[in-house]
């Protein structure tokens, strides 16, 4: 809410005679970040369309000369990835898509029931387990490795278990589930301290109006909290959308081989140690690795900044 | 049998003790307004009443019921808040209607509810729209909608007219009158403006730290405070306190109020003071409205009890329909109300009539009433 706030309440420009001046200075530093900023993205993507004599033969900034889409085809469904003899990226991105929805939108809820039971039906030591939370969020990645690695083979000798009685495991030793708890665990700090914060200004008048009206703990969470968080929804999406597909450490401990998640695929990619380096395949491939975090943000970001609690409360 | 009924109702947070044991009741139909400044626990009671807030002991009945424990769903009752609370997520129609929904009520049952209901309060051009489209007095409108809607046993308001600018809010107080009137329910109604208590009111209850002052009708706790504090509190401008020292001599017995500057006033008892209870040079605090103190001319004629006397004019405030007039009587502030064409000037010494018909007696030391 303070991001939106402070959005909104953007001071006016009232032109003066300096204005001119102090405008050429502060867009034309703008535009030089912006360049700045988005030369790796052009290098990449042009790299991406050349072939790959142009590449090892000519200027980075270059633009093509014979535009392909070879590159593209070749990363998705071509390039050798490591020692595996799986074909492209395309299966390691779907592993990343079956992993990451699961991941953000379980921790999300999970996030947003903690931020409600923190913030609206207050029980003794809230605080106390608010704060734990919350040291969820400084814990380095590095040292939930090993006791979560112990977790994870409990839960995959309890798959076997389960697979020897009923010849399904229901997913328990599954690396891409493993990556699911691993990732709901490790953000559910994160959207707790988002949904308790958001909840926290939300008016609890609304909550007891809507006890006196006899709805339960769950229909006040569904029916009155869930539609007016919109803004802190996204941004929780966002974020851990971001977070969980860009992670690397917890890909590459707790899964391996065909399962890896995108960010391993990639790396075993570009860091193969045989024949010629393909910088235009390696190229695409990063871009498709990085495309549905950009498409998020593109998509999410017009809702970023939308105060759809206008209006709740007051005159 | 009273249909809401509170005995002993104690609420502590920690060692903190909210409510003091209150004890009050209220018939089918009557209007309960609870009065008193900020913090003296009147929200707090409200809440006990609706389930909001548990109770640490004492029992609350609505018709003969104990609904202590029960859930707020459960005790039939339905709440205008001070925000409105309207869901901004759903429609005017859905807002009124969720209460029902929630307890499954079929739909066109629902409808044909809200609809009568939005007759009721002429909000029927407003059902579709979301509660952000709607001006203040319209929320409030579809908040009382929303209570009106369930037809509960009780009415709970908790100041609902105080986000409301001077004018609205005596246009919905009328209007909630006109409600209550038509509709003959029976409310709870939690205020800290006396003016509003006054007029809504069948019953006040005036409260300061969580103990109750004074429950009575509105003309009781205006006219027969029975304390210096609701004394105080109720009416506007406030009623006027001055020292004074009870005099008998052959029979009879007087006020007497000492005047530093001038001579000394003596006044007749007045006639609501129990005179057994005054003992001949003890301290009493002369209780009298400032619109029984006047110019003599628009003294009330009635009145067997009129005392006059001059004293110096410090203030002048015309208010329009009437001239106030502030003048200090041993040390203390004492305003008169005075015709709105009254010529008075600050400076001018002027006579005062003091209707000592409407006079109160209170005892400094324990501050109640004689």
């Amino acid at each position: 809410m303070s991001a939106a706030d402070l959005l909104t309440a953007a001071p006016s420009r009232e032109p003066t005679r300096h204005s001119t001046v102090t405008r050429v200075v502060i867009y034309g530093l703008l535009l030089f970040f912006a360049l700045v900023y988005l030369v790796p993205l052009v290098v990449m993507v042009m790299t991406s369309l050349k072939p790959l004599d142009e590449v090892t033969g000519g200027n980075m900034f270059a633009l093509p000369q014979k535009l392909t889409f070879d590159p593209w085809v070749q990363a998705w469904g071509e390039a050798r990835i490591g020692v595996s003899d799986t074909a492209g990226i395309a299966g390691y991105f779907w592993n990343s898509i079956k992993m990451v929805v699961p991941a953000v939108l379980i921790s999300t809820l999970l996030g947003a029931l903690n931020g409600y039971v923190l913030t609206k039906w207050r029980f003794p030591g809230h605080k106390l387990v608010f704060g734990m939370m919350l040291f969820a969020c400084f814990i380095p990645f590095q040292s939930v490795i090993i006791p979560m690695a112990v977790i994870l083979g409990y839960l995959g000798e309890f798959g076997n278990t389960l697979t020897d009685l009923t010849g399904f495991s229901f997913g328990f030793g599954n690396a891409t589930e493993n990556l699911v708890i691993v990732h709901v665990v490790y953000g559910l700090g994160f959207t707790t301290l988002f949904f308790r914060n958001y909840y926290e200004a939300f008016p609890t008048e609304l909550v007891k109006a809507a006890m006196i009206d006899g709805a339960s703990f769950f229909q006040i969470f569904r029916r009155i909290l869930l539609p007016n968080s919109a803004p802190i929804f996204i941004v929780t999406v966002i974020y851990q959308f971001t977070n969980i597909w860009n992670d690397f450490l917890f890909g590459s401990t707790f899964a391996a081989g065909d399962q890896s998640p995108m960010t391993v695929a990639l790396n075993n990619l570009v860091n193969t140690s045989t024949g010629i380096v393909e910088y235009n395949v390696n190229m695409a491939a990063a871009i498709i690795a990085a495309a549905p975090t950009l498409l998020v943000y593109i998509v999410g970001g017009r809702y970023f900044v939308r105060g759809l609690m206008a209006g709740a409360v007051k005159g | 049998m009273a249909f809401l009924e509170i005995n002993g109702l104690r609420k502590r947070f920690g060692s903190l003790e909210i409510l003091k044991g209150i004890n009050l009741t209220l018939d089918k139909g009557g209007f309960l307004v609870l009065v008193g400044p900020s913090g003296c626990g009147k929200s707090t009671l409200l809440n006990t009443i609706a389930g909001l807030e548990s109770i640490t002991s004492g029992e609350i009945r609505i018709d003969g019921d104990v609904i202590n424990d029960l859930h707020p769903s459960k005790r039939d009752i339905a709440m205008v808040f001070q925000s409105y609370a309207l869901y901004p997520n759903m429609s005017v129609a859905q807002n009124m209607a969720f209460g029902m929904e929630m307890r499954g009520v079929p739909k066109p049952e629902r409808d044909k509810a809200v609809a009568e209901v939005a007759k009721t309060l002429q909000i029927e051009h407003l059902l579709n729209r979301r509660p952000s489209q709607l001006s203040g007095g319209q929320r409030q409108r579809v908040a009382m909608g929303r209570a009106l809607v369930r037809q509960p046993r009780v009415f709970l308001f908790d100041e609902p007219l105080s986000n409301l600018d001077a004018k609205l809010r005596v246009d919905m107080r009328i209007e909630i009158k006109r409600l209550h009137h038509q509709t003959a329910t029976t409310i709870v109604y939690v205020t800290h403006d006396q003016i509003e208590a006054m007029t809504l009111a069948t019953r006040i209850a005036v409260l300061k730290d969580g103990e109750l002052q004074q429950v009575g009708s509105p003309y009781e706790v205006y006219n027969s405070p029975a304390n210096l504090f609701v004394a105080d509190f109720m009416g506007s401008p406030a009623m006027n306190l001055i020292e004074a020292k009870v005099s008998r001599a052959n029979g009879a017995t007087s006020i007497v109020v000492e005047r530093p500057n001038a001579s000394k006033i003596s006044l007749p008892a007045p006639s609501s003071a129990d005179e057994t209870k005054l003992r001949d040079g003890g301290a009493v605090i002369l209780g009298i409205r400032p619109e029984a103190v006047s110019d003599p001319e628009s003294a009330d004629r009635n009145s067997k009890n009129i005392a006059t006397f001059n004293s110096l004019v410090d203030l002048v405030e015309p208010a329009g329909s009437d001239t106030f007039v502030v003048t200090t009587i041993a040390g203390k502030e004492v305003t008169a109300r005075m015709r709105a064409d009254a010529d008075v000037r600050p400076g001018q010494s002027v006579a005062f009539a003091f209707n000592l018909d409407k006079a109160v007696l209170f005892d400094p030391a324990s501050t109640k009433r004689i």
